[in-house]
């Protein structure tokens, strides 16, 4: 970076040579994150279209086979993503100020809620392991919805398992970011980095927003 | 750095009617509306979704080209998805010949 200094006098260290002003790279970051926000829209659109077609085929099926999810847990992990998603626009927000300790102090929460949103799904994961309702050999159901419960469980857990590995993901870009902060990086200046991963964050909690009521609630008024 | 930043009483608001959301679409979940269930659902969850995305994600306060890619984004999921199901949900129709 010295060589950069030296030869962009005045710039702001952040700054990127190929770009005129840090509004301009804050832009480009922006764009570049919700492009690739873009691709993964359609990652997870594949998921729901099928998902789509095989409660067109199997509605029964699918209603009896959600209602043995706990709708208390998933609703209290809705809340905790909700909650989370909104520490982190504070976070961005603190990161916009400069205020780097009530950043920090954000980014930590986030990262707990998210950890509290695995753990929570972690337990629903083992109760469905005690209940055999994993499909495979091991699946049991009764008898009348046996073969297209095991689909509806093949969608719950893919899904859910590809939403909490983002999950994950995101706690790692958010260790980064606490790191980021801690050593000076980030500044009233220089918040995109905060802000792009906010924006995946949120992403991860809008797949949420539609798997909740997709997975949960289908089929709760009749059974 | 945004030109916007955000008063903190946005995101509470936006906050206070997410858990709002959520706690709307769990009791209509309870209630037998035929088909409009998952209407209902949808609608409640594309509601929330919508206003993550403006304020959260301060989309509303982006530039054009950002509004370009995040409404292609619904655009080309809604080719997926209704494409999809033009053939699926019709397939019953062959009835002739």
């Amino acid at each position: 970076m010295s060589h950069e200094a030296a030869a962009h006098q005045g710039h702001h260290p952040a700054l990127a040579h190929h770009f005129d002003s840090l509004a301009q790279q804050t832009e480009a970051t922006t764009l570049g994150m919700w492009v690739f926000l873009v691709t993964e829209v359609l990652f997870f659109g594949g998921l729901f279209a099928t998902y789509m077609i095989y409660r067109s085929w199997y509605p029964d099926a699918f209603a009896v086979a959600s209602h043995e999810l706990d709708v208390v847990l998933g609703t209290t992990n809705t809340v905790v993503l909700i909650t989370s998603s909104l520490t982190m626009a504070l976070a961005v927000h603190a990161a916009q100020l400069g205020q780097r300790k009530l950043l920090m102090t954000f980014l930590i929460l986030t990262m707990i809620l998210g950890g509290v949103f695995l753990g929570i799904k972690s337990v629903e994961y083992y109760h469905k392991f005690v209940e055999h309702h994993i499909p495979g050999p091991g699946f049991q159901f009764e008898k009348e919805y046996f073969r297209h419960a095991q689909i509806f469980f093949s969608l719950y857990f893919v899904m859910t398992g590809l939403h909490a590995i983002h999950m994950i993901i995101g706690i790692g870009i958010m260790l980064v970011m606490l790191w980021w902060s801690w050593n000076g990086t980030i500044t009233a200046e220089y918040s995109s980095p905060i802000e792009i991963s906010g924006l995946y964050w949120h992403f991860v909690d809008i797949v949420w927003i539609f798997l909740f009521p997709l997975l949960y609630l289908i089929g709760r008024h009749a059974h | 750095m945004s030109s916007h930043i955000l008063p903190k009483r946005v995101y509470y608001t936006i906050f206070a009617i997410l858990l709002f959301c959520t706690y709307l679409t769990v009791q209509i979940a309870f209630f037998d509306l035929g088909a409009l269930n998952t209407v209902a659902a949808l609608s409640i969850a594309t509601f929330k979704a919508t206003i993550v995305v403006l304020f959260f994600m301060h989309v509303k306060y982006s530039t054009r080209l950002t509004w370009a890619v995040v409404l292609g984004s619904v655009f080309w999921l809604g080719i997926l998805l209704a494409l999809t199901m033009s053939d699926y949900l019709t397939r019953v129709w062959r009835t002739y010949g």
